[in-house]
């Protein structure tokens, strides 16, 4: 008996890969003889080709954004509330593609492949890609998907800096920018959570320079804190306060309890975990670490501390905005403090000055960053309305 | 299409930029973009009327006015609207300084409080006037900054405002001949056309 997936589900869906030849020069000024680049797509391409939307993911994403990849398989892809029959963006209207990006370690070319001149693998060795490097990569696929402009390019977090990029880099090649939770660049404050996670990757006994696949082993521990302190940042206070806050404890039976379940009950007046927190941070932090590389993991951090598209215009943001020539709808949530609203309007405010086509939403969410992953009303609803009328715009188009 | 729309319409170049401060559901930038191929950019704070803009294909912002304008460039719009809102606002003098900043000319509309009706239930009833297009009590309004035509005038005057064109209209949008002679006393609904003194 075949499992039954639900009708707004894009159901299995078969990764592809794109092998490319040529070299492709990075901003490093390194380059990258070939590589391959893993994909999936959801919904049809129309005949014009002119209904894709290409997916961008944020820091540990993949291109795994919605289905499943078996009968069996227990978690669907990463977007999968927003992907599918029916949903923000339908695949019923929209040729959907994501990739995993270069330096990635789902499947594309990355430090944990093998590098084909030395048959090793690459390890610290794989060039230090950014923003506009993954850019670049992506407009190549989409060559060779011949699809000479996307209706959309979608992201958030680290995923909206890709789609601002895009915007400036190929204004003729998208027609919509939907830009979520992201900012123009970095605040120290982000780079700061960055390095930290950084040093506790490099500081890992295990890290071996980068070189932990030769010697067999990965940092394991390392690894695990950087997700901790990341996931911290793209919660919100509140956020932990009720997923952490639900039973009533000893030393606070108020019911206030700011999320401060205890684990077992009681205090342990140990150094072992006591709060249900500390023990759910282990935990997210356990299985990210046995899914990516630590490698990739370095490489996209630096890729965002590095995103500054303003840097080409002698840092006048609306500047680089004048070069677009797509619409654009950007979205922000209230909790988040990863990217905060205000960022988002930093945004809003330059591509008002470069005078473009845009909409603004800024929404109140509980959820902190990751909201921009949760089925909030306001957000999906704004998401999919949007995408309705860019659907409408086509269609007519070719009427 | 309703009057006072109509009326704005007719002050809008094609194919200008147009702000719309407080655009509820788009309907006046749709209006303006079908009719004129405006460049409009609208305002809105209601949820569920960012949501219908959206639908409409209109841009909005979800920016509280009340919160400024600095986002805004000088000069960078021909037009700004601001269609029954001034009296919602937490400073309308500073407003129209912000309006006549960002635009060119400044298009404004307010229920105006010195018609008759809002006079006599004032003086026979000696209580704030609640009516179909002033539908609040005085303690849940949004609209905290009543004025007259005359008083509006007067801020003109004060602020050094040119006043392109002043008209007035009743709650169902149609003005007349008796409106445009004794427009302070008749018209519920005031339609300023402004720009800067030079």
């Amino acid at each position: 008996m075949s499992r039954q997936f639900p009708s707004d589900n894009v159901g299995i869906i078969k990764p592809q890969t794109a092998h490319f030849d040529e070299e492709l020069t990075l901003r490093s000024g390194k380059s990258l003889n070939g590589f391959d680049l893993v994909f999936e797509t959801y919904g049809e391409l129309n005949s014009s080709k002119s209904n894709a939307i290409l997916i961008c993911h944020a820091l540990s994403g993949d291109h795994h954004a919605a289905g499943y990849h078996s009968e069996s398989d227990a978690k669907s892809g990463w977007w999968d509330t927003c992907i599918g029959p029916g949903k923000a963006i339908d695949t019923n209207h929209f040729f959907v593609v994501s990739l995993n990006n270069l330096g990635g370690c789902a499947g594309s070319t990355g430090p944990a492949s093998i590098d084909p001149t030395t048959g090793k693998y690459f390890g610290p060795d794989f060039p230090v890609v950014t923003v506009r490097d993954w850019v670049n990569s992506q407009a190549m696929l989409s060559d060779k998907l011949g699809i000479q402009k996307w209706a959309a390019v979608v992201g958030g977090s680290l995923g909206g800096m890709q789609v601002m990029r895009w915007a400036i880099s190929y204004p003729e090649r998208i027609e919509h920018a939907i830009c979520i939770a992201a900012a123009p660049k970095l605040s120290a404050q982000n780079i700061a959570f960055n390095e930290v996670a950084r040093q506790s990757i490099t500081n890992d006994a295990n890290f071996h320079g980068g070189r932990y696949l030769d010697a067999n082993t990965y940092p394991k521990q390392g690894l695990m804190l950087a997700r901790m302190v990341g996931h911290i940042t793209y919660l919100s206070d509140s956020a932990m306060g009720s997923k952490f806050g639900k039973d009533s404890t000893l030393f606070d039976p108020s019911g206030d309890k700011f999320g401060r379940d205890l684990r077992s009950g009681t205090l342990s007046f140990g150094f072992d975990v006591d709060f249900q927190v500390e023990s759910y941070l282990q935990y997210q932090g356990e299985r990210f670490s046995e899914n990516f590389d630590a490698n990739t993991y370095l490489l996209m951090t630096k890729a965002l501390d590095y995103f500054d598209p303003a840097i080409d215009f002698g840092g006048d943001l609306s500047r680089a905005f004048e070069q677009a020539s797509c619409k654009f709808l950007i979205m922000s949530f209230s909790t988040d403090w990863r990217f905060p609203p205000a960022r988002s309007r930093e945004i809003v405010e330059h591509l008002l000055k470069a005078k473009k086509d845009i909409s603004y939403l800024e929404i109140d969410a509980d959820q902190g960053h990751d909201s921009f992953l949760l089925p909030i009303p306001r957000y999906i609803d704004g998401f999919k309305s949007y995408l309705a009328r860019v659907f409408e715009e086509l269609s007519s188009d070719a009427a | 299409m309703r009057p006072d729309l109509e009326i704005i319409q007719n002050w809008i170049t094609p194919k200008s930029r147009v702000l719309d401060l407080g655009c509820g559901d788009g309907s006046l930038l749709n209006y303006l973009k079908l009719k004129k191929n405006v460049n409009g950019i609208g305002l809105e704070i209601n949820a569920k009327d960012i949501q219908s803009c959206i639908a409409k294909g209109v841009n909005v912002i979800e920016q509280n006015i009340d919160e400024g304008l600095t986002n805004f460039q000088s000069n960078s719009f021909d037009t700004v609207l601001l269609a029954q809102t001034l009296q919602a606002s937490s400073k309308p003098d500073l407003l129209i300084d912000e309006i006549l900043r960002i635009g060119e000319h400044g298009i404004i509309t307010f229920p105006n409080f010195g018609n008759w009706k809002s006079r006599l239930s004032l003086a026979s009833n000696g209580r704030m006037p609640v009516s179909k297009f002033m539908p609040h009590n005085w303690y849940d309004t949004p609209n905290i900054h009543f004025c007259t035509v005359k008083d509006f005038d007067a801020l003109c005057v004060e602020k050094n405002v040119r006043i392109l064109a002043r008209t007035v209209v009743d709650s169902q949008h149609q003005g007349n001949w008796a409106m445009k002679a004794w427009p302070n006393f008749l018209g519920e609904i005031a339609i300023y056309h402004i720009t800067k003194n030079s």
